[in-house]
């Protein structure tokens, strides 16, 4: 299996990591090659520098042949754009892409493109995490 | 008609100043704070501050209604491609126009169906090419006694003498093809020399031939 990951922030690195672990062939894309430090010191896979938007620059990638892309750079709408394109002309079957503002993640999701809302995330767990130290409290309280 | 303008740069504020000049009604989207208050003074109401790839900032600015016209010109290709697709698909903004900074993401716009676009460097590049074709026959020199000028004329790969012998060729009268230069060297032009891109043929002619050896050897 293979995996073409764009954008190598912390984000973007980790999830190369995750997949290589798991057995699968990873390319990293970065425009910045500094990027590659994220990545740490004995990353094994190939590593890319260039913009996702270029179209050469994805098919040097691999994306033709790769069953997943995951695209995580520092921008909402380059995200959504590099995903778009990854699904409609490189007919990529999984295509996952961080996309910050939930509004935007939202309607995107609606349009078919599998968004990931780091935002969205955080506000279920932050209000979660307090529902439930309110229950406790209350808890507490009662005895 | 109501236009939504997707900001206010040069081209944005310009194309605000002419609508309202028609009598349309404007209203111009700006993210920077420094050029939002430049606009401010100018436009007053009709500017909103904020990012137009945020659904809340396009609700504001009244993409509901919806405007006749959205005009995505940010100097940045993704915000106008993911403002086009935000204002035909959710909001069905009848027509958008988008801005193209970067001809190369041209082919991300056309495949989005974001169209029209306009893309000051294609349409530069296109007025060069029409002004200055880019392989066109040089005037070497002109033999002016003896009523003949030498040219040299630069083979392209588009040029529809190249692949062809120049026997196949229908060197109009009053031409002489005399050499062709290839990779540094040249050779005598005979009936069997072949043409290829990256040739540079040498020849001989009348005054008043140039035209019609331009059409055989350059333009189709």
């Amino acid at each position: 299996m293979k995996a073409i990951i764009i954008g190598c922030g912390r984000t973007g690195s980790s999830v190369a990591h995750h997949l290589h672990d798991a057995g699968w062939e990873v390319v990293v894309v970065d425009e910045d090659e500094e990027a590659l430090s994220n990545l740490g010191t004995r990353w094994p896979g190939r590593f890319i520098v260039g913009h996702g938007l270029e179209i050469n620059v994805l098919v040097e990638s691999g994306i033709e042949s790769a069953e997943a892309v995951v695209v995580s750079t520092d921008g909402d709408n380059t995200n959504i754009v590099i995903g778009l394109i990854a699904q409609r002309r490189f007919h990529v079957e999984r295509v996952v892409v961080r996309v910050l503002d939930p509004a935007r993640a939202g309607f995107f999701a609606e349009r078919g493109l599998h968004t990931v809302c780091p935002t969205s995330i955080a506000i279920g767990a932050l209000t979660e995490a307090a529902l439930v130290s309110e229950m406790v409290s209350t808890e507490g309280a009662s005895i | 008609m109501y236009v939504l303008i997707a900001g206010g740069g040069k081209v944005g504020a310009n194309v605000t100043r002419s609508l309202l000049r028609q009598n349309h009604e404007v209203t111009i989207v700006e993210q920077r704070p420094d050029r939002f208050r430049v606009l401010e003074e100018e436009f007053d109401y009709r500017v909103q501050r904020g990012d137009a790839t945020e659904l809340h900032v396009l609700e504001r600015a009244g993409i509901g209604r919806p405007p006749d016209l959205l005009l995505a010109v940010t100097g940045d290709d993704e915000d106008n491609i993911v403002i086009c697709e935000i204002a035909q698909k959710r909001y069905f903004v009848p027509k958008v126009i988008a801005r193209v900074n970067d001809p190369r993401n041209q082919t991300h716009f056309d495949m989005l169906g974001v169209a029209p676009t306009v893309c000051a460097t294609s349409s530069i590049m296109a007025l060069i090419e029409h002004e200055v074709p880019e392989s066109d026959i040089i005037r070497l020199l002109q033999l002016r006694e003896d009523g003949l000028e030498i040219v040299e004329v630069p083979i392209g790969n588009d040029s529809p003498s190249s692949g062809k012998r120049i026997e196949q060729l229908k060197v109009p009268g009053g031409t002489l093809l005399i050499s062709v230069a290839r990779e540094g060297r040249s050779e005598i032009a005979t009936g069997s020399t072949k043409l290829a891109p990256g040739d540079r043929v040498l020849a001989v002619l009348q005054p008043g031939c140039e035209d019609e050896l331009r059409r055989v050897l350059l333009k189709h």
